[in-house]
């Protein structure tokens, strides 16, 4: 009983962290199957382990060391299948955001060998209904706990002025690069949309200085907005500079659906990417640098 | 370690002779066949036009 009701809740937990949103990932049908198949793996490994120790069956555990090396090559296959696809994307994610998404799906099976291991236990000792519950509880205290930072909490988002000076392109301060020929030009002046990131703090700042970041931030923008580009015009890549003097970061980017309102709430609900965390402001030098 | 080579000048274009070497040179009789040949060259290398400010346009993979 308490095995079988775990691992459906962890199976359960499993599809329900599945986000299926605008990322269009993992919404193929077959990696949900993928996904959902090793989640009842994960599900079955962590259900079993509260039984096979009240019933002395020690070495039942060690399988749990097994689950790790397991979804181990979950990651891998994530890194593997994404970056093979990058060579095919408009604008590629890059390998900062490939890695991030690939180290939540590996995460993710330990999460639901978590709950499975807690419903388990607890509908072992208390009965079925305080399983449920449980599952709920450990659930929400997942979701709350490993919900990343997005650049909204972390910087200012806002819509910005660009121009051209000759062929150099600028938004507002931030030179972004040479365009020679005047019907891109055109197309720019028709299309395009510009904004600045200005981050809160130092420690911001250099989440935003990783090219990875912003390359995640590119994607994801062209993405939501539509890009005004095929394999033959590269001049329409988005692209995101740094203000080397302040930090700050630049964006220029010729959407198909040309609306600021909706690029800019597009930017600030780009994750922040764990492999972009830094905090100079923990040490002592780079809270001393920051005055 | 794997070394590639990200960005390469495949053409320029120019009205002025001798003004460019050691790429592929096109010359052009006016500033609009320039720019026709600019783009004819930017859409088929799938490369981007940069102005060099002189009069010559490189065409450049990015």
């Amino acid at each position: 009983m308490a095995i079988a009701g775990a691992v459906i809740i962890g199976t359960l937990a499993r599809y329900w962290m599945m986000r299926r949103d605008f990322r269009q990932y993992p919404s193929y049908p077959h990696a949900v199957v993928n996904h959902l198949a090793l989640g009842f793996v994960a599900a079955t490994l962590g259900a079993v382990a509260v039984p096979a120790i009240v019933a002395k069956e020690y070495t039942a555990v060690t399988f749990l060391a097994l689950a790790s090396t397991q979804f181990r090559e979950v990651r891998s296959m994530e890194r593997e299948m994404l970056g093979s696809l990058e060579k095919t994307e408009m604008v590629p994610r890059g390998s900062d955001f490939i890695e991030g998404i690939a180290r939540t799906f590996e995460a993710r099976n330990y999460l639901v060998m978590l709950i499975a291991l807690v419903t388990s236990a607890v509908i072992f000792s208390f009965g079925l209904l305080y399983g449920i519950a449980a599952a709920f509880l450990v659930g929400f205290a997942i979701k709350n706990l490993m919900r990343g930072k997005v650049i909204k909490d972390i910087a200012k988002v806002r819509p910005a002025g660009f121009r051209f000076e000759g062929a150099n392109l600028f938004v507002e301060d931030v030179q972004i690069m040479n365009l020679g020929l005047p019907e891109v030009k055109k197309t720019y002046h028709k299309q395009a949309k510009a904004l600045i990131i200005e981050p809160f703090d130092d420690n911001a700042r250099e989440i935003l200085a990783n090219a990875g970041q912003r390359q995640a931030i590119a994607h994801d923008a062209a993405l939501l907005l539509g890009i005004h580009r095929d394999v033959d015009t590269p001049e329409f890549t988005p692209l995101l500079r740094r203000d080397t003097d302040t930090g700050r970061i630049a964006m220029i980017i010729v959407p198909i659906e040309p609306d600021e309102k909706c690029l800019v709430e597009a930017v600030k609900n780009v994750p922040v990417l764990e492999s972009a965390q830094s905090s100079p402001l923990s040490s002592d030098a780079g809270k001393c640098a920051s005055d | 370690m794997e070394i590639a080579i990200k960005k390469k000048i495949m053409a320029a274009v120019t009205c002025e002779a001798r003004k460019v070497e050691g790429v592929p040179v096109f010359y052009a009789k006016d500033e609009e066949e320039k720019e026709v040949m600019a783009v004819t060259l930017c859409r088929v290398m799938e490369a981007v036009a940069h102005d060099m400010g002189n009069g010559v346009y490189i065409i450049v993979k990015h």
